[in-house]
């Protein structure tokens, strides 16, 4: 990559850095961009999904004989329409898993667990049919609780469930899928050594990534046996590959179209509905569409994972943290894979701390399996550690960002689990933040508080495809695998545009269906500017390598001696030769057909990004009701490649960590009956309840990307609950130690109720 | 089944005639029969404001009337706030503010605001975020969808 870097810091830049409209904004405002829920066929049917409405039950019995018999029913489909198991032994374990989260086999694990689906002509039709579809259930007990079901008496998920762990594999029936453990250090020796220690136990609910577009796929099959899949999805390799999987198929028999998406935020790297109307599509012989209601959508997909953190930490008087130690316990859903390890990783990455022990736990639950969400499993971990880190300041006596300052990570610094940090911006960015106008302006008045917190995010880098084909009229087309989900057309075609020295209208930015470009990884872990974006840079310097060799035939000159800046193409020891961009485009088709420039890339050096959040709320001491009154969201982004639309992510990543500080979470009953599956019960953060969100970009460039750029999408979800809770700390003297902190809790930690 | 019902309706302008069940939402009809996908279903309660439309200038979530109440009525959804020689102001400010991410609440968020210009042409801050409490949106935060209604505001009344 530094080769490539060396080039971009000769030019001069005037695309990135400036914040031009996204690409796909006017198709948006006028209602005509196509999203998966407005996908459309000839002759298409509509398919619905049967769910359990039990969290826990043995599946005795499925008769669909009456639906089938229903006018306007073309096809119902059970686990039985799958293909059998191609695999036995230890593998057939995750396989079956993998099949029964897309039709229940022979137990549901979760309310909303998917049973069988119909496609009829009409919604009202599959509607009535679903409920023509008998099920004989025997209910088990159920457990939504996470340490109950680490209990000894806990009702048993999978039977076949063992924990693993250092000591191995475990011998008796467990909902306990994993425990690690990190250490660093003598945590013993350290406690000993602090003057202050604060131990707490934070709780946090199951939250959903809210996307207002609900899961939807549309299918349809040639007579051949080719299927066309049109999703809303994070990766369309990734539905793919779960297609093929699923249904056996050769990946060439399987083309997923790309739809724009209504918002994502992780909950769609997963395919829920895309088996299911492949599938429907195939038996029923027409094209199939299935869209999720937004029950579905809460109780049918892949939420967070509820917590139970406990935190001890110690410090000297001087303020050095002297030792940490946390255990995290974190709801798998009904599948173990939650995403406690990176919870872990990241809750005291941002201090140097010589002793530490972390224990992890990945508990399976009767709720729905757990899946990414920005940033996934670190706002949980970070409210409890940066809580304790306000508390501990507090007892102090000292600055809550000195106190931060004095503990930071620095270049070379080991973290508790082992990773060494790089290149990183921890220092400069707690630094703004105390500059910041806003930290050194006035608390309003009495009921009023202010709160810090301070998190550290990985980015992610990995297989990413972009190819740039040139028109003889000069302008190019740029087309990606990476799926566009927060305005990386523009940023890509940005990218491009400074190394071909071409303005952005001349570049037409697209993502490409799955026949059309190479394999590309999800749209997630921030870091499709990024890391895509390194392939566009790449794939523009192809297409420039292949222009001047195409012209060092045209001029008959040694190609070495052809250089490009700017828009035009020179030799550089006979100044009356140069062409532009332009001009040698026209020659292409005359001189042997285009070029294409192709880059196939799996980035492995990807950078990190820290942020830190300032927070002012009253609080009404009778109602307990949390007004935010300022909010600053300050953050390295490395080199921020659309200004605008950085500040964009840092605005609504911190407002979904206000809405998980302030509203949200699942409530489940004590038989996993979801309470609050609407909308109305679950509330998002409306425009009401967030006040306008000052963002700061810190820019300390990364320097394995051509343009210093940092992942910058998921960082800025994880402060919010801890620098809300220490504002209402602050605010009232009472610290909430569970999410989400409505005015009853706080009422609660006050001792008014 | 019950049998379809014939509605005769102006919408966006244009009178048209459509067939629909008795039990189909507005929302489902523009969506499902008339081909008008701008209207989004993100809750199909009430509760996100992505299917917000206007009923005789009245804003409303079309995924709460139905498709037989427009008879003889007007609607407009977001198809019917350009044409092709222009956006609307609202349409042009919401792009040049960033004011949207995925876009999927856009068409919804850019109704209620202009039928909040239409009663409120010079709104606060406060106005504006009380008006637009009734539609979600996920991805901006909202703050550039606030600026995104002052700026275009200020176009209409200048």
């Amino acid at each position: 990559m530094s080769a490539d870097a060396d080039k971009i810091s000769k030019r001069d830049l005037s695309v990135v850095g400036s914040s031009p409209s996204r690409v796909d904004a006017a198709d948006k405002v006028v209602g005509r961009a196509l999203f998966g829920t407005d996908a459309s066929l000839p002759g298409m049917l509509v398919g619905k999904v049967l769910r359990s409405p039990h969290a826990h039950a043995l599946i005795l019995s499925i008769d669909t004989s009456r639906a089938e018999a229903l006018p306007g029913v073309y096809a119902v489909v059970t686990a039985a329409d799958l293909p059998l198991l191609a695999v036995e032994g230890e593998d057939a374990i995750g396989e079956q898993q993998f099949r029964d989260r897309v039709l229940a086999g022979d137990k549901v694990l979760f309310e909303g667990h998917p049973v069988a689906a119909v496609a009829a002509r009409t919604q009202a039709l599959a509607e009535e049919a679903l409920q023509l579809i008998d099920v004989a259930y025997e209910v088990l007990p159920a457990v939504v609780d996470v340490l109950e079901a680490m209990a000894p008496d806990a009702p048993i998920l999978h039977p076949d469930l063992r924990t693993q762990s250092l000591a191995g594999q475990g011998e008796t029936p467990t909902n306990v899928a994993m425990h690690f453990q990190q250490l660093r250090g003598d945590p013993e020796a350290g406690f000993a050594e602090a003057d202050v220690v604060v131990e707490r136990e934070f709780r946090t609910q199951m939250v959903h990534q809210g996307y207002i577009e609900p899961h939807a796929s549309t299918a349809v099959w040639t007579q051949s046996g080719d299927l066309t899949v049109y999703a809303t999805t994070q990766g369309t390799f990734a539905v793919r590959d779960h297609i093929t999987r699923l249904l056996q198929l050769p990946m060439s028999k399987v083309r997923i179209v790309p739809m724009e998406v209504g918002g994502a935020f992780g909950g769609k790297n997963t395919s829920f509905v895309d088996g299911v109307a492949a599938l429907l599509a195939r038996k029923a012989r027409r094209p199939v569409k299935v869209v999720m209601s937004r029950y579905e959508t809460f109780v049918g997909t892949g939420p967070s994972s509820g917590t139970v953190i406990r935190v001890k930490m110690g410090a000297t008087t001087e303020g050095r943290i002297t030792a940490v130690q946390a255990e995290l316990f974190y709801e798998a859903g009904a599948y173990s894979g939650s995403p406690v390890g990176s919870g872990a990783h990241i809750m005291f990455a941002p201090y140097d701390i010589a002793n530490g022990q972390i224990d992890g736990y990945d508990v399976v639950v009767n709720k729905p399996k757990a899946d990414s969400y920005r940033a996934p499993g670190a706002t949980p971990p970070n409210f409890a550690a940066e809580q304790v880190v306000n508390e501990l300041a507090e007892k102090l006596g000292i600055d809550p960002l000195e106190f931060r300052l004095l503990n930071s990570v620095r270049e070379g610094t080991e973290t508790i689990g082992g990773t060494v940090h790089h290149d990183i911006g921890a220092i400069e960015v707690l630094e703004a933040a105390k500059a910041h106008p806003h930290y050194s302006a006035p608390v309003g008045g009495p009921n009023h508080g202010r709160g810090v917190a301070h998190a550290f995010w990985g980015n992610w880098g990995a297989r990413s495809s972009v190819t740039i084909s040139v028109n003889p009229d000069g302008t190019v087309a740029l087309v990606t695998g990476s799926v566009d989900i927060t305005g990386t057309r523009t940023s890509l075609a940005m990218q491009a545009a400074d190394v071909l020295g071409l303005a952005l209208s001349h570049i037409k930015a697209s993502v490409g269906d799955t026949d059309s470009i190479g394999y590309s990884d999800v749209s997630a872990g921030s870091r499709t500017t990024v890391a895509t974006g390194y392939a566009a840079v790449q794939a523009a310097h192809e297409v420039i390598d292949k222009m001047r060799a195409r012209l060092a035939t045209v001029w008959d000159v040694d190609v070495a001696s052809i250089v490009y800046e700017g828009d035009t193409f020179r030799a550089s020891d006979d100044a009356e030769k140069q062409m532009s961009f332009a001009e040698l485009a026209a020659l292409l088709p005359q001189t042997g057909n285009t070029v294409i420039g192709v880059a196939n890339v799996d980035v492995q050096d990807w950078g990190s990004s820290f942020g830190t959040h300032i927070v002012d709320v009253a609080v009404d001491p009778e109602s307990g009701k949390v007004t935010l009154l300022r909010y600053t969201a300050v953050q390295d982004v490395g080199k921020a490649i659309n200004p605008v639309q950085v500040e964009g992510q840092l605005q609504g990543g911190a407002t979904q960590g206000i809405g998980w500080a302030l509203y949200e979470g699942y409530d489940y009953d004590a038989n996993g009956q979801m309470r609050n599956p609407t909308l109305l019960d679950y509330k998002l953060p409306t425009m009401m309840d967030v006040p306008p969100i000052d963002t700061v970009l810190v820019e300390v460039p990364y320097p394995n990307h051509p343009y210093g750029a940092r992942g910058v999408g998921e960082t800025p979800i994880i402060p919010p609950p801890a620098a809300i809770a220490e504002a209402i700390a602050r605010a009232t003297g009472a610290r909430v130690c569970e999410l989400p902190m409505t005015p009853a809790r706080i009422l609660e930690a006050m001792g008014v109720i | 089944m019950a049998g379809k019902t014939l509605v005769s309706a102006t919408i966006n302008g244009e009178v048209v005639e459509f067939l629909c069940e008795p039990q189909q939402s507005l929302l489902a009809c523009l969506r499902e029969i008339l081909g008008l996908t701008g209207a989004k279903e993100g809750c199909n309660d009430g509760n996100c404001g992505a299917c917000s439309v206007l009923l005789d200038g009245r804003l409303v979530n079309s995924c709460m009337v139905l498709g037989v109440e427009i008879e003889g009525h007007e609607v407009t959804t977001v198809e019917g706030l350009a044409n092709w020689d222009g956006l609307h102001p609202l349409q042009a400010s919401f792009i040049a503010q960033d004011a949207l991410q995925c876009g999927y609440c856009t068409p919804g968020m850019l109704i209620a605001s202009k039928a909040l210009l239409d009663r409120n042409p010079n709104p606060t801050d406060e106005e504006i975020r009380t008006w637009l409490a009734g539609n979600l949106c996920r991805c901006t935060g909202y703050d550039k969808i606030v600026r995104a209604v002052h700026a275009a505001a200020e176009q209409m009344n200048g």
